[in-house]
């Protein structure tokens, strides 16, 4: 299933009203409906975009519901703007590194306002590839309103009743919000929210140290803001590696990031004009003043308003739909994928389950979500990927699991690039060469995460791998690295026999 | 008196060991037998460098650097000290439950710095003062040695420390309750939990240890594998006390390794990682090694040979993954002997020899950074650390003649420990 191949029409970039006219055209009418759709799908962001597509291809009568815009939380505050700010960051960062490569460095950020416009000039040109326009082309009725369940096979529109054979909930999620007491009156900055930002804060304040906080901290202190990170645990990113969380803590700290492990926000107020949070840390007190405060504690799903006990739907706030391995929901012809019945909200774990969900609804076999296949990547520098089990995950199951690491300070690639912070890890099952899953710290590990992912589809193991011809130098040889090592490695691997390296079949 | 680097290896490590011990002379209230933690100016007690006191007590009766007498007798003080001093809430109590604040003021023995109730520092605390007990078989002085040594190990509450959770929580604090960032990963902490299950009164779960254990990662690095801690210390805490030579526990049986072996991994890669100098700092090399948790020049920044260097002060430094500043523990090498004897050696008198500012008055500083060049001679930790100077004064003599891991295989807490925990084969 390919992306629309053609390319975006070229237009003016920068102007909002060509993102409106892609995302969500003033004015719009939606269109009459049909007596019954083959497919309701709610909610226009990766996973029910990638649903309405596949499933018009297919020859389907869908109908799309979006209360907002088009592209869903990736698109307008999620991947997509983070990246693009991210890139700016890195830019800056590495200039400012110049000295090593003789030239001089370089200054400071004096120009905000552009970097926030060409995140929103991505944003318009990015959108096209989804826009309202394509949509109907290929067939499909876009509804701008609100939706909810008037019964078990129909969907309100606003006002307008759509009846249905299958639907797909695909509502996303929110930023979850927070009971720190003062923080409501004091005012807080969201992912939804801090893109508006039309100048740079002086001083930020990140609460919450998962990905999309520990990128925006990261960020933003590069391109010059003096930020502090507050994260109520022992290291950032808690579902990752130590190794990986503590590299990015000391990358972090390195760029400047005023880093507080173990440290809970209590309270927040204002004082002559300065907002104020209040910290605690194993019983320490300590207030912190800053310009803005970023609260990024996690995702909330959907799950409001859309009379979900109507249509005969079990769900609960916190964990969002209930659905089977097969993403069905507790009415047998409506489904739910991406971020409102996922554990792992990102972007490409929403399209293929809207994807996945679609073939199971209509299709003759039905598949199961296979998330220890799905790569994912937090996008700070280094990069955190990670893709298949964990160690500890193995182990817990009690499957004896040995790690292969290549440092990447030990890759010839990353020396001459100067990124050689990070490593490469391998999980192979003891005495045999099967790869469970790996973990990437690297500049490019959202890249290299993707040459795992292939290597596990293919079921290749680490003698196969070890064979396999890379560029030289690359960073990605890092991989074939780590299964030299496997190959080097002392004979009990194999319950005795020494491994040997073969040929492809 | 004859340079070191002069010295044959026997002499040279009779030498070092005893300038070692003296640390504890010249650092103990005689009244109470509370050690301080470094020899700076007004530095209070830390439990855990009592622990290795009172370890080494044995070692300097041995080698006549005490008599058998003065030795019981400072014990003595020491145990006394720690049953009747106050074990309350209280937020200036010496302790809590059977465990000690990390640091107590040398006078009164009252806590200090609001500081935690720590677990890992009375366990090494429970270590030192188990071997006295075990060592210490005589009459007199020696029987009411042997009884404290008893009640102060029955009295810790291994249970309360659980938190209710399967795995130790790492400390406590009155003000605040139990600290929440539990343990991942192996490091020393095996002492805890070995001396935790093997509790006659409030053990903790036999379980507990392989709770634990499925947090390890088992790692072919740099070559080696290895069961990965990153700070060398980690490698040696436990093993000072405890002699993992051919003792297996569920894990090591799986990975057909053991602690002993483990240790020889770890430094291995510590050696391989010295050698590459992936960060390029000043002296690293194959017999400049031994990044662990230490004192370090200072939170700075400097730019030297175009790159951009970053100092720390006081932390756990590690391999391969860092941190790393280019501080070395200048003792660490030495305290490696048993392990792998040449390449301690090597490294101790390549040091020697290179950097002798590292070891003054035959005794080695905490931390040396040759990166960071202060008046010309790299940055030195000022005066002496007592964990450093107890685990050297342990690992030398257990090389030497093998007496701590002697006593301690003999000791029931640790024997019943050990089993409970899963280990078996080998001396057990």
């Amino acid at each position: 299933m390919s992306p629309i191949a053609a390319p975006p029409t070229p237009s003016d970039p920068a102007s909002q009203d060509d993102f409106l006219r892609r995302v969500r055209p003033s004015g719009w009418q939606n269109p009459p409906p049909r007596s019954r759709y083959d497919l309701v799908v709610i909610g226009g962001g990766p996973a029910g975009l990638s649903a309405a597509e596949i499933a018009s291809r297919h020859g389907l009568s869908v109908a799309l519901v979006e209360r907002y815009r088009l592209g869903g939380n990736s698109l307008n505050s999620g991947s997509i703007p983070s990246k693009a700010i991210i890139r700016a960051a890195r830019v800056l960062s590495s200039l400012r590194d110049d000295e090593e490569y003789g030239a001089a460095a370089f200054g400071p950020l004096t120009d905000f306002p552009a970097v926030m416009e060409r995140i929103r000039r991505i944003r318009t040109r990015i959108a096209e590839y989804h826009s309202v326009e394509r949509l109907q082309a290929q067939g499909i009725d876009v509804f701008f309103a609100d939706a909810r369940f008037a019964e078990a096979h129909v969907v309100i529109a606003g006002q307008t009743p759509l009846s249905f054979k299958k639907a797909l909930i695909a509502t996303g999620a929110r930023p979850r919000s927070s009971n720190i007491p003062g923080l409501d009156l004091v005012g807080y900055l969201t992912s939804d929210s801090i893109f508006d930002l039309a100048e740079l804060p002086k001083r930020l304040g990140v609460i919450g140290g998962g990905p999309l906080g520990c990128e925006l901290a990261q960020a933003f202190c590069r391109l010059g803001s003096r930020v502090t990170i507050f994260q109520n645990e022992a290291k950032f990113l808690p579902d990752e590696e130590r190794e990986a969380a503590e590299l990015l803590s000391m990358s972090m700290s390195r760029d400047g990031v005023d880093t507080r492990l173990n440290t809970t926000v209590v309270g927040a107020r204002t004082d002559a004009g300065a907002k104020w949070l209040d910290t605690v840390n194993d019983g320490i007190k300590c207030s912190i003043v800053v310009d803005e405060i970023l609260l990024s504690i996690g995702r909330a799903p959907n799950v409001e308003g859309l009379a979900l006990a109507a249509g005969g739907i079990n769900f609960e706030m916190e964990q969002g739909i209930d659905v089977d391995d097969f993403l069905c929901t507790t009415n047998v012809d409506v489904y739910a994928a991406g971020d409102v019945c996922n554990r792992h909200l990102f972007t490409n774990v929403a399209e293929s389950s809207g994807r996945l969900a679609v073939q199971n609804a209509f299709g003759a076999r039905m598949g199961r979500q296979h998330q220890a296949a799905i790569p994912w990547c937090t996008y700070c520098d280094p990069e955190i990927a990670h893709i298949g089990v964990h160690a500890r995950e193995a182990r817990e199951r009690s499957i004896p699991v040995k790690c292969y690491t290549v440092m990447m300070q030990d890759v010839d690639r990353a020396i001459t690039d100067g990124q050689d912070y990070g490593f490469i890890k391998v999980y192979v099952r003891q005495r045999t060469d099967q790869i469970l899953g790996a973990t990437i710290v690297a500049t490019r590990a959202s890249e290299l995460i993707n040459e795992m992912s292939v290597i596990m589809s293919a079921g290749i193991g680490m003698r196969r791998l070890a064979t396999i011809v890379h560029t030289y130098p690359a960073q990605s040889d890092a991989i074939r690295l780590a299964a030299v090592a496997f190959v080097n490695s002392r004979s009990e691997d194999l319950d005795g026999r020494r491994p040997q390296a073969t040929g492809p079949p | 008196m004859q340079a070191l680097s002069e010295l044959t290896d026997d002499a040279l490590l009779d030498r070092l060991q005893q300038a070692a011990f003296a640390y504890f002379l010249e650092n103990t209230s005689a009244h109470n037998g509370l050690v301080a933690d470094t020899s700076r100016g007004g530095a209070p007690c830390s439990i855990a460098v009592v622990g290795f006191a009172l370890s080494c007590y044995p070692v300097a009766v041995e080698r006549s650097w005490m008599s058998r007498r003065e030795a019981a007798a400072l014990t003595l003080r020491t145990l006394q000290f720690f049953w009747h001093s106050p074990q309350s809430e209280q937020p200036d109590a010496t302790g809590f439950r059977g465990f000690y604040y990390h640091f107590l003021d040398m006078q009164r023995g009252r806590r200090v710095w609001q500081c935690e109730l720590s677990l890992v520092d009375t366990a090494l605390l429970m270590a030192g003062i188990l071997t006295v007990g075990c060592y210490f078989d005589g009459g007199g002085d020696e029987d009411d040695i042997r009884s404290l040594s008893e009640a102060l190990y029955r009295r810790v509450d291994w249970h309360w420390a659980r938190n209710g959770l399967a795995t130790v929580s790492q400390g406590w604090k009155p003000e605040y309750g139990f600290l929440h960032y539990g343990w991942e990963g192996y490091n020393e902490a095996t002492i805890v939990y070995i001396l935790g299950v093997s509790s006659p009164t409030h053990p903790l779960p036999a379980a507990s240890f392989a709770g634990w254990t499925l947090t390890y990662q088992w790692e072919n690095l740099l070559g080696h594998d290895v069961l990965y801690s990153g700070p060398l210390f980690t490698h040696l805490f436990s093993h000072a006390w405890i002699d993992y030579r051919g003792i297996q526990d569920t894990f090591m049986r799986e990975k057909r390794s053991d602690y002993f072996e483990n240790t020889k991994s770890a430094i291995a890669i510590h050696r391989e990682y010295g050698a590459r100098n992936p960060r390029g700092y000043g002296g690293y090399g194959r017999d400049f090694w031994g990044i662990t948790a230490g004192d370090g020049p200072g939170n700075r920044e400097m730019r030297e040979s175009r790159r951009d260097h970053r100092f720390f002060g006081y932390m756990s430094r590690g391999v391969p993954y860092g941190p790393d500043d280019g501080t070395i523990a200048p003792w660490a090498m030495l305290a490696a002997l048993p392990f792998n004897a040449e390449a301690a050696l090597r490294g101790t008198r390549h040091l020697l020899k290179r950097y002798p500012q590292v070891c003054s008055n035959d005794r080695f500083t905490s931390g040396f950074n040759a990166t960071l060049q202060a008046q010309g001679i790299g940055w030195l930790s000022e005066g002496w650390f007592g964990l450093d100077q107890g685990l050297l004064v342990m690992m030398i003599e257990n090389y030497r003649t093998g007496l701590i891991w002697e006593i301690t295989r003999q000791c029931p807490v640790i024997r019943t420990g050990l089993m409970r925990s899963g280990f078996a084969g080998g001396w057990l």
